[in-house]
C-alpha cells in the first residue's frame, strides 16, 4: 500500500487521538473549560494507532510520518499506562499493616543499624562517666559550653520558662528541616557501599552520646533526661530506620545474590523508600513532640519519663505487632 | 542471534535506545545528556532559591511562628520540589520544562511516586563528593546517562518528543526511479525531499549528486530526486 492511500485511510483516527490527548495534557483548569473532543474507546484506539506505527515502520513509509505516530505512540503509552492512585487507601494500609511488617521482614538491616547508633550512643555516655575529658574528643568547647547552659537547673531561661507558643513553632520548623534531613542523608549514604549509612550512624550514636554523657556527668540529670525523653522513642527509632534503609541499598551492592548489582538495586530501593516514608513520618512526629511537649517545663519530671516509656512502649509494640494477622 | 525488522535496530551513533512496548512496537526513546541536566537543575535551583528567600522576607514579619512556617516550607521545598512536579506535570521541573526534557521510566512510563522519591532522595549520593561529582561520573558511565539515584529508581531523563521541522509537501511531478532502490534508499530519498527546505539550493544540488547513476542524465539533480521521491510516495500531484 501507497502512503498516502495509507494516510488518507487513517488521517481521521490520528487527529481524534492528538485532540484527545492533547487535552488530557491540559491542567485540571482548562480542562474542565474545554469540552472533551470525542473518541470513543481509548485503549482500542491506541492499539490500532500502534497497529500503524508497525506497518509503517516495516513498509518503511516517510521517517516523517513514522515520527509522528511514534510521537502519538509515546504520549498514548503515557496515557494508558499511568497509575491509577487509590491514595488515601493505599497510605492507611501502608501504616496499618504494610510498614511492619517490612520492618519485622528487613529485621537484619534493622539489627545492624541499631547496634551501629544505640552501641556507639551506650558506649559514649559510659566512656564519658569513666573518663569526662572525652566530650571534647567529640565536640568543640564552645558547643559543650552551650549545651551545658541550655540544660543548666540554675539558669531556666531557655528550657525552664514557659515559651511562646509562637518560638514552639520555630523550633517545629527547625526540628523537621535538621532532623529529616540527618535521616535521609543516613539513608542516601547506603548508596556508597554503606560505609555513608555506617558514618552517619556512628557519627550521631557518638555526639548524641557525648551530650548525654556529659550532661549526666555533670549532673544536669533532671533538666537534660526530662527534655529528651519525650521524643526519644520516635527520633531515634527514625535514626535507626533510615540506616536499615541505607544499609537496604548497600546490601544490593555488595551482596547482590544471584541478581545482577543494578536489578538487585532497583529491587531493594523499592524496599528501602517505604522504610524511609516509615522513617520521614516518625521524624515528623517526633519534631512535633519536641517542640510542643519536651519543651514545656511545668511538668514535673515523672510524668515526662512515664510518658516518654509510654512512648517507647507505643512504638515497639506497633512495630512487633502491628499486621500481625495478615503475615 | 536474530536481526530485528524495525527500522533503527542496527548500530547507533547517537544515545538513544528502543523499548518494546506490550503491543508488540518499538518505541524509541532518546536520553538526555549532562549539560541540558545541569542546565535545567540550575533553574529549578534559581527558582527553588528566589522562592525560599521571598518566603522568608515575606514570614520574617510573622516573628517566630513565621521562622518556624518558612523553615518547614523551605524543608519541602529542598526536598519534594521536584517530586511535586515529576508526579503532577508529566515529570517535569519548570527546568526541565524549559530544556524540554522529562523524567520517565526506563521503559518510557511515566515516573512512578516510589521511583521519584528514590532518584530524589538519593540525590545526595549524587551531590558526593562536591558539586554532582558521583552524579557526573555516573552519568557519563551508564549507556541512558543515569546518575546514581536514577540506578536505584529505574528511571532516565529524556527529550520530549518534538514536531519535526520537516515538511510533508514538496513540489513533484512523479516520476519512476529507473534502478531498483533498496528500502533505506527509498526512504533517504523521500527523507532529502521533505527537508530540503532546511538547505540552499547550492548544497540540495551537491548532496542530489552525490546519488550518482540516478541523476546521471539531467541538469538539476535535486529535482529529479523530488521527482522520485514523489513517485515513492504515491502522492497525487
Amino acid at each position: 500500500m501507497k502512503q498516502s492511500l495509507f494516510v488518507a485511510e487513517h488521517e481521521a483516527l490520528w487527529q481524534q487521538l492528538e485532540a484527545w490527548l492533547a487535552h488530557r495534557q491540559l491542567s485540571k483548569r482548562e480542562r474542565s473549560r474545554q469540552p472533551a473532543p470525542a473518541l470513543a474507546d481509548f485503549p482500542a484506539a491506541y492499539r490500532r494507532l500502534c497497529h500503524h506505527l508497525a506497518l509503517a515502520q516495516s513498509r518503511m513509509y516517510s521517517p516523517l510520518l513514522i515520527e509522528r505516530l511514534n510521537r502519538l505512540v509515546v504520549e498514548g503509552h503515557q496515557y494508558l499506562y499511568s497509575a491509577r492512585m487509590h491514595f488515601w487507601h493505599k497510605v492507611v494500609a501502608f501504616y496499618l499493616r504494610e510498614l511492619p511488617q517490612l520492618v519485622r521482614a528487613e529485621w537484619r538491616a534493622l539489627v545492624l543499624a541499631a547496634l551501629l547508633f544505640f552501641g556507639s550512643l551506650a558506649g559514649m555516655i559510659i566512656a564519658i562517666q569513666l573518663n569526662p575529658d572525652l566530650v571534647y574528643a567529640v565536640l568543640p568547647g564552645e558547643q559543650v559550653a552551650g549545651m551545658e547552659q541550655m540544660y543548666d537547673p540554675e539558669n531556666r531561661s531557655r528550657i525552664g520558662r514557659e515559651r511562646e507558643a509562637d518560638s514552639d513553632v520555630l523550633m517545629f520548623g527547625f526540628y523537621i528541616r535538621n532532623n529529616t534531613g540527618i535521616g535521609f542523608q543516613v539513608f542516601a549514604g547506603g548508596l556508597l557501599y554503606g560505609l555513608g549509612s555506617l558514618f552517619f550512624l556512628l557519627y550521631n550514636g557518638l555526639v548524641i552520646g557525648a551530650v548525654a554523657g556529659h550532661l549526666t556527668h555533670i549532673g544536669y540529670v533532671e533538666t537534660f533526661w526530662s527534655f529528651v525523653a519525650g521524643h526519644s522513642a520516635f527520633e531515634l527509632t527514625a535514626i535507626v530506620l533510615s540506616g536499615a534503609a541505607g544499609f537496604k541499598l548497600a546490601q544490593a551492592l555488595i551482596m547482590p545474590g544471584r541478581k545482577s548489582r543494578r536489578q538487585a538495586l532497583l529491587d531493594n530501593s523499592r524496599t528501602a523508600i517505604r522504610i524511609i516514608y516509615g522513617a520521614a513520618t516518625l521524624f515528623v512526629m517526633a519534631a512535633f513532640v519536641e517542640a510542643f511537649w519536651s519543651s514545656l517545663a511545668s511538668l514535673p519530671a515523672t510524668v515526662k519519663y512515664a510518658v516518654g516509656i509510654g512512648l517507647w512502649v507505643l512504638v515497639t509494640a506497633y512495630f512487633r505487632l502491628a499486621g500481625q494477622e495478615q503475615a | 542471534m536474530y536481526r530485528k525488522l524495525a527500522p533503527y535496530t542496527d548500530m547507533r551513533l547517537d544515545t538513544s535506545y528502543n523499548v518494546n512496548t506490550p503491543e508488540g512496537i518499538t518505541l524509541r526513546l532518546s536520553p538526555a545528556g549532562p549539560v541540558p541536566r545541569t542546565l535545567a537543575w540550575l533553574i529549578d535551583l534559581s527558582i527553588r532559591s528566589v522562592l525560599s528567600v521571598f518566603l522568608l522576607m515575606l514570614l520574617v514579619f510573622l516573628g517566630n511562628l513565621g521562622i518556624g512556617l518558612a523553615m518547614i516550607t523551605i524543608f519541602l521545598l529542598e526536598w519534594f520540589y521536584p517530586v511535586w512536579f515529576e508526579l503532577r506535570h508529566q515529570g517535569q521541573t519548570p527546568g526541565k520544562k524549559m530544556l524540554q526534557l522529562r523524567v520517565a521510566q526506563a521503559n518510557g512510563a511515566p515516573v512512578s511516586p516510589a521511583a521519584s522519591m528514590i532518584r530524589n532522595l538519593l540525590r545526595v549520593a549524587d551531590f558526593l563528593p562536591l558539586m554532582y561529582g558521583a552524579g557526573l561520573a555516573s552519568l557519563l558511565l551508564t549507556r541512558r546517562f543515569q546518575r546514581l539515584g536514577d540506578l536505584a529508581a529505574g528511571t532516565v531523563v529524556l527529550y520530549t518528543p518534538q514536531a519535526s521541522s520537516r515538511r510533508e509537501d514538496f513540489q513533484y511531478t512523479p516520476l519512476r526511479p529507473e534502478h531498483a532502490l533498496t528500502l533505506p534508499e527509498q526512504q533517504a530519498l523521500i527523507l532529502f525531499a521533505q527537508r530540503q527546505h532546511t538547505l540552499t539550493p547550492e548544497r540540495q544540488q551537491e548532496l542530489a549528486t552525490l546519488t550518482g547513476p540516478l541523476v546521471v542524465d539531467t541538469p538539476d539533480p535535486a529535482a529529479r530526486l523530488r521527482d522520485i521521491a514523489g513517485w515513492l510516495t504515491g502522492q497525487k500531484a
